[in-house]
């Protein structure tokens, strides 16, 4: 599939599913059950919103997800008191699969809730969102339910910038545009078909989920799109418009910190997908500068990106859904 | 006498026994009333740009299958829930307008306890609430005998002058038997009358030939306070009760330059229209005193006015509202209002106003209000909704 036919397919603005009567309906008919699951970590403020809008409006009025779940990185404020007030399913990422050594990350949550929730599809939503509204679920949920060539649906965000001609940029954030477009442009130019490959929301289906790996840090959305582009091909993609997405925003240092995340990843994965014969020892301590009047300090951050294997691997996961070890390729 | 004990025992039975019960109800319904409130609350809805929130109000009366779902002339949104007899209609209202510019940041917060956001008390819950009564009754099985009109009205706030409702029982066809005006805070408010009031601006500004002095003696800022100084020596009678209210007052741009434009906000208030009118003539004189003997352009403007009146103490309108307070464990908060009861009143339809919680910080952007007591807010006007729709608050 040629990219700019892909993105003429595959590419959706969240009106564009708005019957959600219609929906849910063809949900119930193919006898599929969705779960939603928001990853947190110390998100008190925005939390109940979520928990209280995905529960009323998709829950109650239009029965599109069978559960909603909150999956903890050890939160120490009170996330987990207003999520489970509101009505959340609530686990401690760290209670799940316990016999297994405890990592923490986003990605670790997002890896256990394969094993935890029940969905066929699970969708991914950040705690963070300030706006948030149920298209950021429908919108993404919808693509799978209509098109069962579809696996993976990525949500992207125009910025309503006022411009005098049709023609504007878009785009992803500031790692997006100085990191992962350009290496996905040298190495896997497909994947520039995806407007902002780092965002936090998707919906994906549990037989893709299961068989790829996830890093347990800041590069389980990249290492996601290397391997199910190299396992299912760029037709398994879809993404989904959902206009603007209120958060608070990062300091370029932390972003400094995500991109080396990314980079660790982008290296290992294209590895071992054969793109480079053998990538060199890399060190894993980030440095960058801080200065006090006319002295300049560098400061050391260790980031290693860990990873976690296809959840299929895992013996108790197979166990629970009935899958003979036979399945792991 | 007879009669009378076995209306009231009927009554008991009717509405009062099953009035806490609706609280229950009501709290299983929690998620789909604070949605409406999150998703209403971050809707900007300045006074004359209430069409985007109102919009939302007409897609879940259009969910919930209410008919006649639409907007008239002036932007209100009314959705109609056919009563099993339908002799007579009901019209609950809330204002859709808020305080707030759509600069502001709408974002809502949700907490355990309380919702927190600019306008969530006044009137975004009141708002949420009408969206959410079809649901509601549905689940407490409740059929009404009359027609229930749920409208979202506009224009009410400070210029709009109730403007949307006004507009409404002018044109309408459907003749209102009660009205129920809803507004987010306070649980336990309850007005059943409503003052004479009159709104207005008082401008002076410094004519272009004297402003390039920029003399001390030419500037709006002495010429305001001596409007207000005359203000301040009108004599105000104790009874019937009336107020002048100075609410804001703007003027200057810097520390060094005299001001050349200021202006008053203010607010007439009396039990009677006479005693308004009275004051309106006085405004009137001191304005053309003080614009003759400074040679300043001083003028005055009328925004709003309100008319005195409404039911009685004693109306069973009031009388019953107050009974289902106290069963509820309500403390009743009786005071005369401005708002949408006024255009009620004008049009001499029995009707209250009542509130749904307890808010804090209302007008401010941190305006938030408590969930739990909305839970008995809102029970509280079901109640009133079946007393009324019973007949228990009919006159005769």
């Amino acid at each position: 599939m040629k990219i700019e036919e892909w993105i003429k397919s595959n590419t959706f603005h969240h009106s564009r599913f708005w019957d959600l009567k219609k929906l849910v309906e063809e949900k119930e008919r193919q006898n599929i059950r969705i779960s939603l699951c928001i990853p947190t970590l110390n998100e008190e403020k925005t939390i109940g919103k979520e928990v209280v809008i995905f529960r009323s409006e998709l829950m109650q009025r239009y029965p599109l997800l069978d559960e909603i779940a909150i999956i903890d990185s050890g939160s120490e404020d009170n996330t987990l008191e207003v999520a489970s007030a509101f009505g959340a399913q609530v686990y401690s990422a760290t209670d799940i699969l316990p016999h297994l050594e405890s990592k923490r990350g986003k990605g670790e949550n997002l890896w256990k809730a394969i094993y935890q929730l029940t969905g066929d599809i699970i969708c991914y939503v950040d705690a963070d969102i300030k706006n948030i509204h149920p298209r950021f679920v429908y919108g993404l949920v919808a693509p799978l339910i209509y098109n069962s060539e579809t696996k993976y649906v990525k949500a992207f965000y125009d910025r309503p910038l006022a411009y005098s001609h049709g023609v504007r940029p878009s785009g992803g954030g500031r790692v997006t545009e100085i990191l992962v477009r350009p290496l996905f442009s040298l190495l896997f130019p497909d994947l520039t078909g995806l407007i902002q490959p780092l965002s936090g929301e998707y919906a994906v289906r549990r037989e893709v989920l299961e068989r790829i790996s996830f890093p347990i840090g800041y590069g389980v959305e990249t290492s996601h799109l290397l391997d199910v582009y190299h396992k299912w091909g760029l037709a398994a993609f879809a993404q989904t418009d959902l206009d603007q997405r209120v958060h608070r925003n990062q300091s370029t240092r932390d972003l400094g910190k995500m991109a080396f995340g990314i980079m660790q990843t982008f290296l290992r994965r294209s590895e071992k997908l054969g793109i480079f014969k053998e990538i060199p020892n890399y060190h894993t301590i980030l440095r960058q500068f801080q200065a006090q009047e006319k002295d300049y300090h560098q400061i050391e951050f260790p980031i290693v990106e860990d990873e976690r294997p296809p959840m299929i691997t895992v013996p108790e996961y197979r166990e629970k859904y009935s899958i003979p070890e036979t399945e792991v390729k | 006498m007879a009669e009378t004990h076995k209306q009231s025992s009927k009554f008991r039975d009717d509405i009062l026994r099953h009035a806490p019960s609706f609280e229950k109800v009501v709290k299983e319904q929690r998620d789909l009333l604070l949605a409406n409130l999150v998703m209403i609350g971050e809707i900007p809805a300045p006074t004359f740009q209430e069409a985007d929130r109102l919009e939302f109000v007409k897609n879940r009366f259009t969910e919930a299958n209410l008919q006649n779902c639409s907007t008239d002339e002036v932007g209100n949104t009314v959705g109609l829930l056919p009563g099993t007899k339908g002799e007579r209609t009901l019209l609950m209202v809330a204002h859709a307008d808020t305080v707030f510019s759509e600069k502001v940041d709408h974002t809502i917060s949700v907490g355990p306890n309380k919702i927190t956001g600019p306008g969530v008390a006044d009137n975004s819950l009141g708002l949420a609430v009408l969206s959410t009564i079809p649901a509601f009754l549905e689940n407490m099985d409740i059929e009404l005998d009359s027609n229930l009109l749920l409208m979202g009205t506009t224009r009410s706030l400070g210029q709009g002058n109730l403007e949307g409702l006004r507009f409404f029982l002018s044109n309408s066809t459907i003749p209102i038997h009660t009205g129920v005006s809803i507004e987010g805070a306070q649980l336990g408010r309850l007005s059943y009358s409503s003052v004479g009031m009159l709104r207005g601006v008082i401008t002076c500004i410094v004519p272009e030939e004297e402003d390039f002095l920029r003399m001390t003696d030419t500037n709006a800022i002495i010429t305001i306070n001596e409007v207000i100084n005359k203000i301040i020596d009108i004599r105000l009678p104790k009874r019937p009760r009336t107020y002048i209210i100075m609410g804001a007052i703007n003027a200057g741009h810097s520390y060094n330059t005299a001001a050349t434009k200021a202006t008053l906000q203010f607010e007439i208030r009396s039990e009677r229209a006479e005693i308004v009118r009275q004051i309106r003539d006085q405004l009137e004189e001191i304005v053309a005193e003080v614009s003759s003997q400074s040679g300043m352009f001083v003028k005055l403007d009328i925004v709003a006015t309100r008319r005195p009146g409404g039911i009685r103490f004693k109306h069973p309108l009031s009388r019953v509202t107050r009974e289902i307070m106290k069963t509820m464990d309500i403390e009743p908060e009786i005071r005369p209002s401005i708002s949408e009861l006024s255009a009620f009143i004008s049009n001499d339809i029995p009707a209250i106003t009542v509130g749904i919680s307890k808010a804090e910080h209302i007008h401010e952007p941190n305006e938030s209000v408590l969930i739990d007591p909305m839970y008995k807010g809102i029970a509280q006007l079901i109640s009133i909704l079946m007393a009324i729709d019973k007949g228990y608050c009919d006159e005769n």
